[in-house]
């Protein structure tokens, strides 16, 4: 009923439109373009001002298209060539073998981050390792240490799960002042895919588990032979040896042919390139979990052992360095936590003191990345806008105040999960508000 | 009919999978037990994988040792290109020395010296991981003898100490007991929806 009013309203005023432009000049083109425009408004359902341009045949109707690729992996366009990891412009490491990259999150549609977009962090490089000579192994506090082989691993009954993945130094430039410009230098260590692989039980079963064993050693087999020591529990509860993600084998920066995967823990504890799992009654204090991944407290102390990724969102659009029109803005982001399911999220345009609840995307599903979405009229003012996520057990995402009571924030401070702001000045442009 | 001796033909199957399996006993009817496919090996057939020490206890230093005199000459062989004259920070990495007293002030320098709670960890680490670009390329004593030398450049070993695997257990290292476990969740936030105090931002502080 309203459309038909517009349509008509959209005829009538192309008519009057036309019959001025007729006394001025005979142009049969122009009679021609109006009434395409007409009909594609029609088509779209949905009845537009008469502005658009004639549109006009695109050359790729015209011509053959580009070959089948005989051999190849399929490929994004080369429109999307900019969709990228990207490193952090904060600071240059002065190599690149322990360093990291970060995913792109504005720019990801769905709650799947491919796999060529998963962010890396490396303790020294890449390998490339042959599955057929990779070995897996399980001893200590065993029955009978056991040696696996790729191929006999890929026999077991496989589970396949939807997990985000977040590294412990997410944001850790971006505490106290805004230092990262985008969204994917702020949060890009961070992503989720669908992980396939066989449960960490399993085997262990198999190698007959000693009831001294409290702790595993988990190694890999890159140049840093880069471990962590993971409690038992939740080697048993849920933990993953996986071997793909996204439907394809694991990319060789994330852990290819092997990786331990524990879910909703910080992500150097899912060690890559997975050789051996080490049974003993207490925990190794390794360089990785005392020098480093270790969270500084008031008084001197350093926290260790903080394996939950705690629940946080983050608004990705509009986010910084992106410019918006006042109007109708839909304000995008991510929500998760490594203790369960998202249960709400609420967005602030007003620096927090007033929220309203956005709408939660489906699939909201444990310990995975969860979409929120709230439709807003934007008139122009400045705003400061930011999103609050609250997690199935209750759990209440933090502001850095309430973080700053309880913990030191110096140097670079792992486990950021705070509120994070975002700036629109007057003219649209969108900035890191972190202060 | 046919259909009935199908499924007691696959339930015999799946008991039969059980029985085999000793410690698969909790799988369902129709479902069968996971392969056994791993395959038996020794400790000793592992000894070069085994390279984890762990600490406080020290179970895991190898014997061997190494002097601190002999850890300078390691150290300016394969180290110092990265790392710098004495540990000091070079073209690559920052300082390996100082930082010691530093965690109750507002900037906390982090080094081996100052952050690692016990001797052990850092030779677990150099022997796992370092040089970055022959890894695990040292061997026990050299390792022993360069985690020496920089616990020495810490003022946390004598010029003439040696380094191994008592020496390296009993020492008392400044951060040994700088280490909490997970207290979290530490913070309580409330889910508040108007008259709430504003997040601290760029804006709030204009």
């Amino acid at each position: 009923m309203k459309l038909s009013e517009k349509m008509k309203e959209l005829v009538e005023s192309s008519r009057r439109e036309l019959q001025g432009r007729e006394s001025k000049s005979h142009d049969p083109g122009r009679r021609r373009m109006l009434g395409r425009t007409l009909a594609m408004a029609g088509a779209a359902g949905v009845a537009t001002q008469a502005g658009a341009q004639a549109l006009e045949v695109p050359p790729s109707a015209k011509e053959h298209g580009r070959p089948m690729p005989a051999n190849e992996y399929g490929m994004p366009s080369k429109f999307e060539a900019h969709v990228k990891r990207r490193r952090t412009d904060v600071f240059v490491n002065r190599q690149n073998f322990s360093d990291w990259s970060m995913t792109p999150l504005h720019q990801q549609h769905g709650i799947v981050t491919p796999n060529g977009l998963i962010f890396e962090r490396h303790h020294n490089g890449v390998p490339d390792i042959d599955p057929d000579k990779h070995s897996f192994v399980i001893h200590g506090m065993v029955r009978q240490p056991l040696k696996f082989s790729m191929a006999d691993l890929m026999k077991y009954p496989s589970v396949t799960k939807f997990y985000f993945h977040e590294c412990s130094g997410n944001g850790l430039t971006d505490w106290l002042a805004p230092k990262s410009k985008t969204v994917q230098q702020t949060h890009g260590l961070l992503s989720c895919a669908q992980w396939t692989g066989v449960p960490v039980a399993t085997l262990l079963e198999e190698a007959g588990v000693l009831k001294e064993a409290q702790w595993a050693l988990a190694e890999g087999a890159d140049g840093a032979s880069h471990a962590r020591s993971i409690p038992m529990k939740k080697l048993l509860d849920d933990a993953l040896l996986v071997y793909a993600s996204n439907g394809e084998m694991l990319r060789p920066e994330n852990g290819y042919p092997l990786r331990l995967f524990t879910p909703g823990w910080e992500g150097n504890t899912s060690v890559k390139w997975l050789r051996r799992l080490k049974l003993g009654d207490k925990p190794w204090h390794l360089r990785s979990e005392t020098a480093r991944y270790t969270d500084p407290m008031p008084d001197g102390k350093w926290r260790q052992f903080s394996m939950e990724m705690e629940c946080k969102s983050v608004v990705t659009s509009p986010s910084g360095g992106m410019k918006i029109k006042p109007g109708t803005i839909e304000i995008l982001g991510f929500a998760w936590s490594g203790n369960g399911s998202i249960r709400a999220v609420d967005v602030t345009l007003d620096g927090g003191r007033t929220w309203r609840e956005a709408r939660l995307e489906e699939p909201v599903l444990d310990k995975t990345l969860t979409r929120f979405r709230l439709t807003v009229k934007w008139d122009g003012a400045p705003m400061t806008i930011a999103s609050r996520a609250m997690d199935s057990t209750g759990y209440v995402q933090p502001t850095v105040d309430d973080i700053k009571k309880v913990r030191a924030i110096v140097g670079f401070v792992q486990h950021h999960n705070a509120i994070f702001p975002w700036d629109v000045a007057a003219s649209g442009e969108v900035s890191n508000a972190i202060g | 009919m046919r259909s009935a001796k199908v499924l007691v033909a696959t339930v015999a199957v799946a008991l039969a999978g059980c029985a085999a399996a000793p410690m698969g006993s909790s799988s369902a009817a129709g479902a069968s037990a996971p392969p056994r496919l791993g395959q038996p090996i020794s400790e000793a057939q592992l000894a070069k994988w085994n390279i984890d020490v762990r600490t406080p206890d020290g179970l895991g230093l190898p014997p061997g040792k190494g002097s601190v005199a002999d850890g300078k000459k390691v150290y300016d062989a394969k180290c110092l290109a990265c790392h710098g004259e004495a540990a000091k920070g070079g073209p690559v990495f920052g300082a390996m020395v100082g930082g010691i007293g530093s965690f109750k002030t507002n900037t906390r320098v982090l080094t081996p010296g100052s952050m690692y709670p016990y001797a052990g960890v850092l030779f677990d680490y150099v022997r796992r991981a370092m040089p970055m670009n022959a890894p695990q390329s040292l061997t026990d004593d050299e390792s022993y003898a360069v985690s020496a030398y920089i616990l020495h450049l810490n003022g946390l070993m004598p010029a003439n100490g040696v380094g191994d695997a008592k020496t390296f257990t009993a020492l008392v290292m400044p951060n040994r007991d700088g280490f909490i476990s997970d207290t979290r969740p530490d913070v309580k936030a409330e889910r508040c929806m108007s008259n709430c105090p504003p997040i601290s931002s760029t804006r709030g502080k204009k």
